[in-house]
C-alpha cells in the first residue's frame, strides 16, 4: 500500500521534473551532458583516417565531459555494418558515430535504403581530397598527359584505390566522365582500401591510383610515388606544388571524402547541440590543430545546419556520378 | 648509428617500465580466448597521445610481441589458438599439455618465440633495405601464390589423410567465400542479413571450432573419461626441460625465424602464414614427420619462432613504405604520424633514432618477454587444475563474450554455435580442423588477388608468371601440388589392391 502511493508520488516527482528539465532544456538548449560512458561507433577499420579523427575527437570528448567515450570499430559491408549501427541505435546522446562520405553513396548503389535522412548530423571534422597518384617510373607527368592517354587508349591503363562503388572509384570515374571519356576508359581494379591499392601502384600493378591525399602523401613525400592533381578547388597546406584539378581540367571536376561525427535518427535538439558546441570547442583548440597538422590535414568545421546542407548537395552530386558510370542499383 | 647508442636511449627507467607494463598488457590480452593483439594495440592508442614518440614506439611493439606468443597460451590450455598465427601447431602443444606436460610446452613456446623475435629484430635491423626491395614487387600476383603456397602447408600438415585434409580445407574455403565478394562487391550467402556482409570472423569461428567442439565431444563420451585433474609439473623442472628442448632444435629456430622475418615482411602475408610455412617446412625436414599433430615439439618451436619473426618483420613495409603490413601496424602508422613522424623511405635518414629506438624495444621487449610470458605460464597452467567438465564450459562463455566483443553483435555467438557443430561432425568423420581454419583466415586473401589479376589481364592465366617473383613463386607452388596429387594417387591404388 505504502509502497504504491510512494512509487505514485516518485512518478509524479519525476513527471515535474521532467517538465522543469524540458523547459529548461529548451530555454538554453545545449546544457546536455552524458553522465555515463558514451558509445562512439566507427564504421571503418582501426588505423585508418576516420578511426584516427574519430579516436582523437573521442578522448577530447571525455576530457571536456569526464564521461568514458569508447570507441567501437563496426567495420563490414563497405560501411553499411557501422552506419547501420550508428542510425539504429537509441538517440539518447549515448550513442554517436562517425558517419562519412558513404552514407551518400552506398544508397545509389543499392547496398542498403539508409540515407542522410537516416541520421542526425552533427558536426563536419574531416574534409579528405582525392589524389591523381603514379608510380615515381610512370610516363605520366602530368595530368592532362594522363587523360590524353586514356582518351585515345580506353581500357589500357588501369586504377585502383578501393572497392569497385567505393569513393576513390568514383573519383576516378567521375573525373572521366566530366572530362568526356568513357568512366571505364581507366579500367577499375577493386583493392580492400588504399593501402594495398599503394602497394599494387608501386609494385607496378597497376598504373594509376586515387585514393585520399593524405593517405599517399608520404609516399610522395618519399619520392616513391609522384601526384599528378588532387581533386580539390582550394589549395592545402600539405602539397603545395600539386596542381588542383579545379584549375587543370576544363570540367573543373573536385571530388573529396568527408567524416562527421553524427547521431542515431531523430536526436533531439538539446542533445545535439550539445555535441556541436563540444565538438566546435574542440576543433578551435590548440591540440585539436596540432593533430591535424601532424596528418597533413586542415581544421575544417562544420554546424549541424550546414553541413545537413552539404549532404544534400554531396548526395545529389555522387549520385549523378554514380548514375552516370552506371552503378547505380 | 650502433647497438650500444641505441640501447641507451631505449634503457631509460621510463621506457624500460612502458615495455614492462605493456608486456603484462599484451600476456593477458592474448592469453584471452577472443581477445586479439589488434584489438590489444587500438585499446591502447588513447594512452600513447601521452607519451612521446619513443615510448609510444615501445608500447605498440612490446604490446603485439607478447600477444602474439601469449595466443599459444590458450592454444596449449584451453584448445583455443589465441591468433590464427597459433593455429597451425595447436593440435601438437593441446596434446602434450594434455599429456601433463603443460609448462614445459610452454617454455619451449616461449624460448622459440623470444629467440624468433631476437632473430626477426636482428634481420630487420640489418635487412630492412633489401627487405623492402623485395616486398616493392609484390603485386596481386605474388600475393596470390604466397597464400596459394600458405594454403598447400595446410594439406601438407593437416593429417595422415591427404583427401581429408583436402575436405577440410575446402570447409574452410567455402566458408570463406561467404560476405561481400571484392571484385564486383556482390552479398554472397548473407541471406540479407548485413552483419555477415564483412564474412565470418575467424575469432568466433577459432572458438567455435576448437573450443566447441572439444566440449561437445567430451559431452558425447560422458562419464567414460574420469574428469581427473591433470598434472602441471614443478616450474623448475618443466624451464630445464624446456631449455633443453630448445637446445635441441636451434637449427630449427634459426630457419623458421629467418624465414618468418622474410614473410612477414611481404605484403599480403603475416604471421599466419609465416607459421604454418614454418610448421609444413619443419614436418618435411624433420627425423620423426609421423608424430607431427599428435603432441610433437618440433613444430611449436618452428611455428612458435616464425610467428614472432614475422611480427617483426612486419614493420619493414610499414616503415618503409608507409603500407601497414597488417592491422597492428596500421594502427602503429597512424600513431606514429600523430606524432609527426612519416614512415617512408627517408624515415631511416630523417627519424633514425626513432627507427633504431623501434629495433631496440623489439629487442628488449622480447628479453623482457622471458619474464612477463614465463609469469603468464606459470599463473595460466593454474587453470588446468580446475576440473574440465567444470572449466570448459565456463572458458566457452568467456570465449562467448569475447567473440561478441570483437563484432559487437550477437552473429558472433551464432557462428561459434554453427561451427562448432560443423566442427563436432568433422571430428566424428576424422576430418582435421586445422587446415579448415587456415582456408578461413586466407580464403579471402587468395580469391582477392586471384581476381585482381584476372581483372588486370584481361582473364589471361599466363599473367600469373609474367613477372620474375611471381613466376618462381608460381613455379614452387605448382611442383608441391604435383607432389601431393601424386601422394594422392598413391595412397588410393595402395588402398585399392589389397580390397580386390
Amino acid at each position: 500500500m505504502t509502497k504504491a502511493i510512494s512509487k505514485a508520488l516518485l512518478r509524479g516527482v519525476a513527471a515535474v521534473a521532467l517538465a522543469t528539465a524540458s523547459t529548461a532544456a529548451y530555454a538554453q538548449s545545449c546544457d546536455w551532458t552524458p553522465d555515463r560512458a558514451v558509445t562512439y561507433i566507427v564504421p571503418w577499420g582501426a588505423g585508418g583516417g576516420t578511426d584516427a579523427n574519430s579516436r582523437m575527437l573521442a578522448t577530447m570528448l571525455e576530457q571536456k565531459w569526464g564521461v568514458p567515450f569508447n570507441v567501437v570499430n563496426r567495420t563490414g559491408g563497405n560501411g553499411v555494418t557501422g552506419h547501420s549501427a550508428i542510425s539504429n541505435a537509441a538517440p539518447d546522446g549515448y550513442t554517436v558515430g562517425a558517419v562519412t562520405v558513404e552514407i551518400n553513396t552506398m544508397h545509389w548503389v543499392g547496398l542498403t535504403d539508409m540515407t542522410h535522412e537516416n541520421i542526425s548530423p552533427i558536426a563536419l571534422i574531416d574534409i579528405v581530397p582525392a589524389s591523381v597518384l603514379v608510380g615515381n617510373d610512370s610516363p605520366f607527368q602530368s595530368l592532362e598527359e594522363l587523360m590524353d592517354h586514356a582518351r585515345e587508349n580506353p581500357g589500357d591503363l588501369t586504377g585502383s584505390g578501393t572497392s569497385l562503388g567505393g569513393i576513390w572509384h568514383l573519383a576516378l570515374a567521375g573525373m572521366l566522365n566530366a572530362e568526356g571519356l568513357d568512366p571505364e576508359a581507366i579500367r577499375w581494379i577493386p583493392s580492400q582500401g588504399a593501402a594495398p591499392a599503394m602497394q599494387e601502384l608501386i609494385a607496378g600493378g597497376v598504373d594509376i591510383a586515387t585514393p585520399a591525399l593524405s593517405e599517399g602523401r608520404s609516399l610522395v613525400d618519399a619520392g616513391e610515388l609522384r601526384a599528378l592533381a588532387y581533386m580539390h578547388d582550394s589549395p592545402m597546406d600539405a602539397l603545395p606544388d600539386v596542381p588542383l584539378t579545379a584549375e587543370v581540367l576544363d570540367s573543373g571536376w573536385t571530388l573529396a571524402a568527408y567524416i562527421t561525427i553524427s547521431g542515431p535518427e531523430g536526436m533531439p535538439d538539446d542533445i545535439a547541440c550539445a555535441y556541436e558546441q563540444a565538438v566546435m570547442e574542440i576543433t578551435e583548440s590548440a591540440e585539436w590543430a596540432e593533430f591535424k597538422a601532424s596528418r597533413g590535414a586542415d581544421v575544417v568545421f562544420m554546424g549541424r545546419e550546414a553541413l545537413a546542407e552539404y549532404m544534400v548537395t554531396q548526395d545529389a552530386a555522387l549520385g549523378e556520378t554514380i548514375q552516370a558510370i552506371g552503378l547505380a542499383d | 648509428m650502433d647497438i650500444l647508442a641505441t640501447l641507451a636511449i631505449v634503457l631509460t627507467p621510463k621506457i624500460l617500465g612502458t615495455i614492462f607494463v605493456c608486456t603484462l598488457y599484451g600476456a593477458f590480452v592474448g592469453a584471452m580466448p577472443g581477445l586479439t593483439a589488434t584489438m590489444a594495440v587500438a585499446l591502447l592508442v588513447p594512452f600513447t597521445w601521452f607519451m612521446d614518440p619513443v615510448q609510444a614506439a615501445a608500447a605498440i611493439v612490446a604490446t603485439t610481441t607478447t600477444a602474439i606468443f601469449a595466443g599459444d597460451i590458450s592454444g596449449a590450455i584451453l584448445k583455443i589458438p589465441g591468433t590464427p598465427a597459433s593455429a597451425a601447431y595447436v593440435e601438437d602443444s593441446y596434446r602434450l599439455s594434455q599429456s601433463g606436460k603443460p609448462r614445459t610446452t610452454l617454455f619451449t613456446a616461449l624460448f622459440a618465440s623470444v629467440c624468433g623475435g631476437v632473430i626477426g629484430v636482428a634481420i630487420l635491423a640489418y635487412a630492412t633495405p633489401a627487405l623492402a626491395n623485395l616486398s616493392r614487387s609484390f603485386s596481386s600476383d605474388e600475393a596470390f601464390w604466397l597464400a596459394t603456397l600458405g594454403l598447400s602447408c595446410a594439406v601438407l600438415v593437416g593429417g595422415p589423410s591427404v583427401p581429408r585434409n583436402f575436405a577440410s580445407l575446402f570447409i574452410g574455403l567455402a566458408i570463406a567465400t561467404i560476405g561481400i565478394d571484392v571484385a564486383v562487391g556482390h552479398p554472397r550467402f548473407t541471406f540479407g542479413n548485413i552483419e555477415l556482409y564483412d564474412g565470418v570472423s575467424f575469432i568466433p569461428a577459432m572458438i567455435g571450432m576448437f573450443a566447441l567442439s572439444e566440449l561437445l565431444r567430451n559431452a558425447a563420451v560422458g562419464h567414460q573419461t574420469p574428469l581427473v585433474k591433470l598434472t602441471v609439473e614443478p616450474l623448475l623442472q618443466a624451464i630445464t626441460a624446456a631449455g633443453r628442448s630448445f637446445l635441441q632444435h636451434w637449427k630449427n629456430i634459426l630457419r623458421s625465424a629467418s624465414g618468418g622475418t622474410v614473410i612477414g615482411a611481404l605484403p599480403g602475408a603475416g604471421a599466419d602464414v609465416a607459421a604454418w610455412i614454418a610448421y609444413a617446412v619443419s614436418r618435411r625436414f624433420s627425423k620423426s614427420p609421423e608424430a607431427f599433430g599428435r603432441g610433437h615439439i618440433e613444430g611449436i618451436v618452428d611455428g612458435g619462432a616464425a610467428n614472432n619473426a614475422a611480427v617483426a618483420g612486419a614493420w619493414t613495409p610499414a616503415l618503409v613504405f608507409g603500407i601497414p603490413g597488417d592491422s597492428v601496424t596500421a594502427i602503429a602508422i597512424g600513431v606514429l604520424m600523430m606524432k609527426g613522424l612519416t614512415p617512408g623511405p627517408d624515415i631511416f635518414n630523417t627519424d633514425a633514432v626513432l627507427v633504431y629506438t623501434i629495433f631496440g624495444s623489439f629487442l628488449i621487449a622480447n628479453i623482457m618477454m622471458l619474464v612477463t610470458g614465463g609469469l603468464a605460464v606459470a599463473l595460466a597452467t593454474q587453470v588446468l587444475r580446475v576440473p574440465r567438465a567444470v572449466l570448459m564450459p565456463l572458458i566457452l562463455l568467456l570465449a562467448m563474450i569475447g567473440g561478441f566483443a570483437i563484432t559487437g553483435s550477437t552473429l558472433a555467438i551464432w557462428i561459434i554455435l554453427a561451427l562448432g557443430l560443423l566442427a563436432s561432425v568433422m571430428i566424428w568423420s576424422q576430418i582435421p580442423l586445422a587446415p579448415a581454419i587456415l582456408g578461413i583466415v586466407l580464403g579471402r586473401i587468395v580469391e582477392d588477388n586471384f581476381m585482381v589479376s584476372m581483372m588486370k589481364a584481361r582473364g589471361d592465366l599466363t599473367e600469373f608468371f609474367a613477372r620474375d617473383t611471381a613466376a618462381v613463386l608460381g613455379a614452387l607452388t605448382l611442383m608441391i601440388w604435383a607432389v601431393l596429387i601424386y601422394r594422392a594417387l598413391r595412397s588410393f591404388f595402395q588402398t585399392q589392391t589389397p580390397s580386390k
